[in-house]
């Protein structure tokens, strides 16, 4: 089955799909384009092509369609780690109800752990209208299976529209073994979410090939439309006290025995803990010349309150663990202010941090790549610049 | 102990790359290599084959050219490889492929252990390994940095992962499916005579045929829930870079401080 339709009349046989496709899918045969096996239908080369000749082949819609209209609702989990919900479940609360609202139906919240009835509270103060408090000792740490059965019974039973989960560790990893058994459509890693006001459709927004093309995904015959959402994208809301809401708990239908999993040990670490959370993240890359050097980077982190984050090269030589490593194989992060210490500025580390809002470089290269996708820069030695600025910053903000 | 490794082809984005004008993806050079994460997975499931003994199975869905990336996985010591490839599994979207690897890994028998990478770094989605571990109804490791301990008589493993907070320590009932990060290992590089030994070796390329308990529906596009309907570039970096350069260090600090205090953010 081909993937990629050509429109043969628009089409004019430049080839710039050719150089386009990451595959080597499409080559020029005598004039036209031809599409080989190779093709995923990731949809590079559609933006390549300047006649507008290019488009995906649709699923068609399947024989046997689920009842849509019998799911309705937005729901949004909870994640919690010791009784404590993340910043992203509170943005995932905000972003579930800005879907409620668009499409009209209420907001609901799966809070599950063990003692939780204080976040299924928070939960509505932050904009649900109905939790479903699944409260076990079983639940207690987060696992897998246990979870993922709590969840996959409440779909059942309720019939959701919408599901989202915060795109962290834990949100990817119970999202997928969800959506696998529910056979049901996943978005991994959202950038953006809306509601089709014509269609109704949940509408995910998501970066592909290392940030360097955005994807729209539906989800049209299956339902819930699950995504999982980036932190910080959106917006935290604001907790509005007197909101009343429903809370509904519900029993688990796992023992302890059933579960081939036991969470052993948790090791807090001070440093991840504020590279996934962190605001404001001071990297340091190759220019850095060994671990020493990163206690340049640490005080400026240091006076910002921000986190300690490193390129690959930094991490491959032993400078530093490979917790803090950003970039494609390490983590993706999205902070309002990354400051760039002697990185250059590999495809690799900008796919992981270029989503920033505010870039800052400092590279002794004045020709270094980082420079091209930063919002201030200055060239110079980073242990002469690094200290003068965590100096002024000492001065100017009275730390 | 028998391990399955499921591995992907995937483009070298180093090769992949925006082009200024046009804002859209150049592709130079050599294109095709195993997913960097997958390596991790190939490397560590043949360093349990020489501590624990048994066989390793490199499993791939992809075009025909994913052969390519099998006979890599060969080269550096695993034993056996199959290919997925068919039309009817083109266009597989995350939930499509996890279960056509699935049915794949049911073929193939008795396993203890499912090696995968995090996630591949041209979907990034990392969906995959729940999704097999869910259809196959075993445990999931994801996230795993370091083996800890395995005892193949207790069938019981120790794993260290990678969480926000810090790291967790969970133990786990055999088999398990075990996704791995860059960390767990430094993989091992091939030589000419081993590339040369595996470019011989006869891979078995399995279609919707050699899966009999495949429901056709349920593969390749057709199966897939998820649909593309839209390709763009991301939105521009709004402004142009700013570079500060004063008379001294101290004084482009003075400036730099200045402006990001300006941005609202500290």
């Amino acid at each position: 089955m081909a993937l990629l339709k050509i429109d043969r009349d628009k089409c004019v046989g430049c080839g710039a799909c050719v150089d386009a496709c990451p595959f080597g899918a499409l080559s020029m045969v005598d004039d036209t384009i031809e599409v080989s096996e190779a093709c995923t239908a990731c949809g590079a080369c559609l933006l390549s092509c300047p006649m507008h000749a290019l488009s995906l082949v649709k699923g068609r819609e399947p024989e046997a369609v689920k009842d849509l209209a019998a799911y309705s609702g937005v729901w949004v989990w909870v994640e919690q780690f010791r009784g404590q919900s993340g910043g992203i479940s509170l943005e995932m609360l905000g972003q579930g109800r800005k879907l409620a609202d668009q499409r009209g139906v209420p907001l609901t919240a799966c809070v599950l752990g063990h003692e939780v009835g204080h976040l299924a509270e928070e939960a509505i103060s932050f904009g649900a209208d109905r939790v479903f408090r699944v409260d076990d000792p079983t639940l207690a740490v987060y696992r897998t299976a246990p979870y993922a059965r709590a969840l996959i019974d409440l779909v059942r039973e309720y019939r959701p529209e919408v599901f989202i989960l915060g795109a962290s560790s834990r949100g990817r990893d119970l999202a997928g073994s969800v959506a696998s058994i529910l056979y049901t459509g996943l978005t991994a890693d959202c950038t953006g979410l809306e509601i089709d006001p014509e269609t109704g459709l949940l509408l995910q927004t998501r970066p592909a090939f290392g940030g360097n093309i955005m994807a729209t995904i539906v989800c049209p015959y299956h339902r819930p439309q699950m995504a999982t959402m980036r932190q910080h994208v959106a917006e935290m809301p604001v907790a509005d006290p007197s909101r009343r809401g429903q809370v509904v708990a519900v029993e688990t239908a796992l023992e302890e025995t059933d579960i081939a999993t036991r969470v052993v040990d948790s090791i807090l670490e001070k440093d991840t803990v504020s590279l996934a959370d962190a605001r404001i993240i001071v990297s340091g890359g190759g220019g850095v010349g060994g671990s020493a050097g990163f206690e340049t980077i640490r005080q400026l982190a240091d006076v910002l309150g921000g986190a300690v984050g490193a390129s690959r090269s930094a991490v491959d030589k032993g400078w530093i663990p490979y917790a803090h490593q950003v970039g494609q194989t390490g983590r993706t992060v999205r902070p309002d202010l990354y400051i760039a210490c002697g990185i250059s500025g590999q495809i690799q580390h900008l796919a992981g941090m270029k989503t920033s809002r505010v870039i800052v470089a400092i590279n002794k290269d004045s020709k270094a790549p980082i420079f091209n996708i930063a919002d201030y820069g200055i060239v110079g030695d980073l242990f002469q610049v690094v200290p003068a600025l965590a100096e002024q910053f000492r001065k100017k903000l009275q730390r | 102990m028998k391990i399955i490794v499921c591995m992907k082809q995937v483009p070298d984005t180093t090769d992949v790359r925006l082009d200024p004008e046009t804002h859209t993806l150049i592709r130079e050079g050599i294109p095709n290599i195993i997913n960097p994460f997958d390596m991790y997975a190939i490397e560590e499931a043949i360093r349990l084959k020489e501590k624990f003994g048994g066989k390793v199975t490199a499993v791939t869905l992809g075009p025909p050219q994913s052969l390519k990336a099998l006979r890599e996985a060969l080269a550096m010591g695993v034993d056996e490889a199959v290919q997925l490839s068919d039309r009817a599994f083109a266009g597989s979207d995350s939930w499509a492929t996890s279960y056509t690897l699935a049915l794949a890994i049911r073929k193939l028998g008795e396993f203890d252990i499912i090696l995968c990478g995090k996630q591949a770094i041209d979907g990034d989605t990392g969906q995959v390994g729940p999704g097999i571990a869910s259809q196959l109804g075993i445990a999931q490791l994801t996230y795993v940095f370091r083996i800890i301990s395995l005892d193949p008589a207790a069938r019981l493993i120790t794993v260290e992962r990678l969480l926000e907070e810090g790291r967790e320590i969970v133990e786990a009932r055999l088999p398990a499916l075990l996704t791995v990060l860059k960390d767990i290992n430094q993989p091992r590089t091939t030589s000419f005579v081993q590339i040369r030994e595996a470019s011989k070796r006869t891979i078995p390329t399995w279609t919707a045929a050699d899966l009999p308990e495949a429901d056709p529906s349920k593969l390749g596009l057709k199966g897939s829930p998820t649909q593309v309907i839209q390709i763009f570039s991301p939105p521009m970096r709004k402004d142009a870079l700013e570079l500060i350069e004063a008379d001294t260090v101290m004084e482009s600090a003075a400036i730099l401080a200045d402006r990001i205090i300006a941005e609202k953010i500290i």
